[in-house]
């Protein structure tokens, strides 16, 4: 099969020719072809499910892909049949959680392949930090060779994490989800480094569901849906709306949805002074009835200090809280659930459901004491009952409520997400970075379920690292810094670029 | 970037050498107020002397807790080395030391073996499979050996017993000596450390106690890793055991199990986590010599005995708890650092 003739005039390092891998029937990845170039930062994007991850699996040889398929590097062709044979090819991967040893130094995790190498008998530990450092001055990190990787903040585990790709030769890095735990000014500084690599000739498969930092920095990007590639294109001939357009096959706005706010402005709960030494410093303010209410700030600025707070795990030093008008004392979570507060810490809002058990077992769970009956065992007419109202109630579409969750569309089974969370009947939900490292569809059905249980009069404190999202999302926004809360603004009197600089300075 | 440079030369003061050092030398000062008997040379030989077993095994721990592992089950294998060393020995009568010497140490080896190879197929919890072992080694014993207690050695090895490294003389005109086995814990404590802090194998103990999923990403052999870690404890109790049999000039198949929680706290005390992935032998050295001196001061000051097994668990549970402490800390400077 000839390949495709590229526009570049550069080599490829790496080409895939006809690439398919079927799961059992399930067809994973369906006849792709992709190449990297030498020294070319390479955007991958796609939704959950799209082929990324075969992708970069059959890349580093975790799994083979079906018969038919053509991988060549630098032009040669190769079988890349197990993790290992990746790593001598000069492909490695840096994963999401990074996989450093944390009570080991700098400089061991840099190079501990050399504990690899038969020839090792003793360790030299002047040699291995030498090396070590070698390898960070080449590409500008400044670290001690000799400090526990534990005792680093994740950005510089991060860039450890890459040293240590580097000191064994890779010449391709895949970068999966880099920048999900990272604040803006680690990530501008992750882009210097991997424009450094660059420079270096080193390519790298940049892998992320922040569209606009997969825009920011990549030469190419890929586009990868139903196990398909939809194309590769140049940075300049896609933006944000086009590429989940491409995702996703569907237009997503990402212009404000605007939720009716309440009228009514019901005070649900107001902080005053409150502080908490170390952690944040005279916290006030108020949140209504039916409001979503951002928090915005840098990691470490005491959002979710507070957040904890308000549910009762982290008491204040300092401060009131009063709630739907009483002073409360909220100093265990049993106390912040029983006044009708919720806590949803990241990535829980979606993940919130036992896929392979029933719709009615799922919708039930956060409410099991609501259904116990005599003898203290669970009654299933009650139970019954509550799911079925629940299900007439938010329209969910399925057959019965003893059907498997995982038998219903995506759109249903985030309206059973959003039901449970209702039956329990909260005022307040606390929601901690809910869209983390989850991707752009998936995102979206969470700001739509927020608005709609916004509307049903629940109240929201929403944090987030992402200033457009609060600006599309909530009715009102804070910003923190410092364990400060430094401005409040409306949606409509603050831009994006107003809010990154505040946050940033 | 400078902050962290002064965060390194501070390290010293959060090690737990320092500490324990600390209260070696408090506790070292309220004992001679209350018995000056224990600040003399004679006591501290005495002392070291008589903890070597709980000194080897330890070292033996150590390894085992760095890699992320535990085993609770080399007082049997120890008891097994040695009832085995005493049978060979006495019945063929075999007058030679160092022969006596090498008997318990493949034993020991082919028991570790047996845990490591278990942990590693099994996957299940090392607490579970060497409790199991522990019973199982036991039990066996016991059945075949009918609980009988092996004396009568011949006589070189009654003779080792009493070689001193060297002498001196007390006061009174009393002879006292630096007895040969607490060389052979000291040795053992510097290969121990030799092998933790520069040997490839070391490094990649402490690499799998710390992340084990990025060790098996890296390429290590867990295997091989797990073997020979649960392989030197059973190596070091193989002679922990003939010390003890030098020492106590008999054999008694119950003498040893039991003494399991001595050795964990020792461990635990100096500073090897039971989450893996830290410790020191210098750390674990200076641990057993504390519970050396706690149980040579309840001695000391007529504590009955049953007070021994409180003041021992309470210190486990004292230490752990510190453990944990420091680890809370430590994520709470790392927020801090982030935070800035």
């Amino acid at each position: 099969m000839p390949a495709i003739s590229q526009e570049t005039q550069t080599k490829p390092y790496l080409a895939l020719h006809q690439v398919s891998k079927k799961y059992g029937g399930v067809v994973a990845l369906k006849g792709v072809d992709f190449t990297i170039l030498p020294g070319e930062i390479h955007g991958l994007v796609g939704e959950n499910g799209s082929g990324k991850s075969t992708l970069v699996k059959i890349i580093t040889g975790v799994v083979r892909p079906e018969k038919g398929a053509r991988i060549e590097i630098n032009g040669q062709k190769v079988e890349i049949s197990n993790p290992f044979a990746a790593f001598c090819l000069g492909i490695q991967v840096v994963h999401q959680d990074l996989s450093l040893f944390p009570n080991l130094s700098v400089a061991e995790n840099i190079v501990y392949h050399r504990y690899l190498e038969k020839s090792q008998r003793v360790v030299n530990w002047r040699a291995i930090e030498a090396e070590a450092t070698q390898i960070m001055d080449k590409l500008g990190v400044e670290l001690s060779p000799q400090v526990e990787v534990s005792h680093l903040p994740v950005a510089d585990q991060q860039l450890v994490a890459i040293c240590r790709a580097i000191a064994s030769e890779a010449r391709l890095i895949i970068l999966d989800e880099p920048t999900s735990s990272l604040t803006r000014r680690e990530v501008n500084r992750l882009f210097s480094f991997l424009k450094e690599l660059k420079a270096q000739g080193i390519s790298v498969l940049f892998i992320s569901h922040r569209l606009d930092e997969v825009l920011e920095i990549s030469d190419r990007i890929t586009v990868f849906r139903d196990g398909q590639k939809v194309g590769t294109f140049n940075q300049e001939e896609v933006d944000k709306n086009r590429l989940s357009f491409l995702m996703t096959g569907k237009e997503i706005s990402f212009h404000p949805v605007k939720g009716t706010t309440s009228e009514s402005k019901t005070e649900v709960l107001k902080l005053e002074n409150l502080t908490k030494k170390g952690q944040y410093e005279k916290v006030s303010f108020s949140v209504y009835r039916g409001e979503i209410l951002g928090l915005i700030g840098p990691r470490g600025a005491g959002r979710s200090e507070v957040a904890l707070t308000i549910f009762g795990l982290n008491p204040a030093d300092e401060g009131k809280i009063y709630f739907e008008g009483k002073s409360v004392v909220i100093d265990s979570a049993q106390r912040a659930i029983q006044l009708g507060i919720g806590y949803v810490p990241e990535n829980r809002l979606l993940q919130g459901l036992v896929l392979e058990h029933s719709v009615e077992n799922n919708l039930v769970i956060t409410v099991l004491d609501q259904i116990i009956g005599k003898a203290g065992l669970t009654d299933q007419q009650k139970k019954r009952n509550l799911s079925q109202k629940a299900v007439r109630d938010f329209n969910i579409k399925t057959e019965t409520v003893e059907v498997p969750v995982k038998t219903l569309s995506g759109g249903n089974q985030q309206k059973v997400v959003l039901a449970k969370w209702m039956l329990t009947s909260p005022h307040l939900l606390l929601l901690d970075n809910p869209t983390h490292g989850v991707d752009v569809a998936a995102k979206e059905s969470i700001y739509q379920s927020i608005k709609e249980l916004s509307q049903r009069g629940l109240s929201f404190i929403f944090i987030s690292d992402e200033e457009i999202e609060v600006l599309n999302n909530c009715d009102r926004i804070l910003v923190m810094k410092n364990g400060q809360i430094i401005g409040e603004f409306s949606p409509a009197e603050v831009s994006e670029e107003e809010l990154r600089k505040m946050i940033l300075e | 970037m400078k902050e962290r440079f002064i965060l390194i030369d501070k390290r010293i003061f959060r090690q737990t050498e320092f500490y324990l050092l600390g209260i070696i030398a408090v506790l070292s000062f309220f004992l001679t107020l209350i018995n000056p008997k224990f600040l003399t040379l004679e006591n501290w030989f005495d002392l070291l002397r008589s903890n070597v077993f709980l000194g080897i095994v330890a070292l033996g721990e150590l390894v085992v807790l760095i890699s992320g592992g535990i085993d609770v089950s080399f007082t049997a294998t120890a008891t097994i080395a040695q009832y085995i060393m005493g049978l060979i020995i006495s019945t063929y009568y075999i007058d030679n030391v160092l022969i006596a010497f090498l008997i318990p140490i493949p034993i020991g080896i082919a028991l570790g073996a047996i845990n490591g190879v278990l942990v590693h197929y099994t996957r299940v919890h090392p607490v579970i499979i060497t409790i199991s072992t522990l019973n199982v080694f036991f039990g066996f014993l016991m059945f075949l050996s009918g609980g009988k207690w092996l004396y009568n050695f011949p006589p070189s090895f009654r003779n080792f017993a009493r070689v001193q490294a060297f002498s001196l003389t007390n006061p009174k005109g009393g002879e006292y000596g630096f007895s040969i086995f607490i060389l052979f814990w000291i040795g053992l404590a510097i290969l121990t450390w030799v092998i933790l802090k520069y040997l490839p194998i070391g490094r990649k103990i402490y690499a799998i106690g710390g992340n084990r999923e990025a060790a098996r990403r890296a390429g290590f052999n867990l295997f091989r890793i797990q073997l020979f870690v649960y392989c030197f404890m059973g190596a070091l109790a193989g002679i922990a055991s003939f010390v003890h049999a030098e020492l106590n000039q008999m054999i008694q198949p119950n003498s040893l199990v039991g003494r399991e929680l001595d050795v964990l706290a020792a461990a635990i005390l100096g500073g090897a986590s039971v989450f893996g992935g830290a410790g020191s032998a210098l750390g674990v050295f200076l641990g057993v010599c504390l519970i050396a001196i706690i149980k040579n001061g309840l001695i000391l000051m007529r504590a009955p005995a049953y007070w021994h097994e409180v003041i021992m668990g309470a210190i486990i549970v004292g230490a752990a708890a510190i453990n944990a402490y420091q680890r809370k800390l430590k994520a709470k400077r790392e927020g801090e650092i982030i935070a800035q």
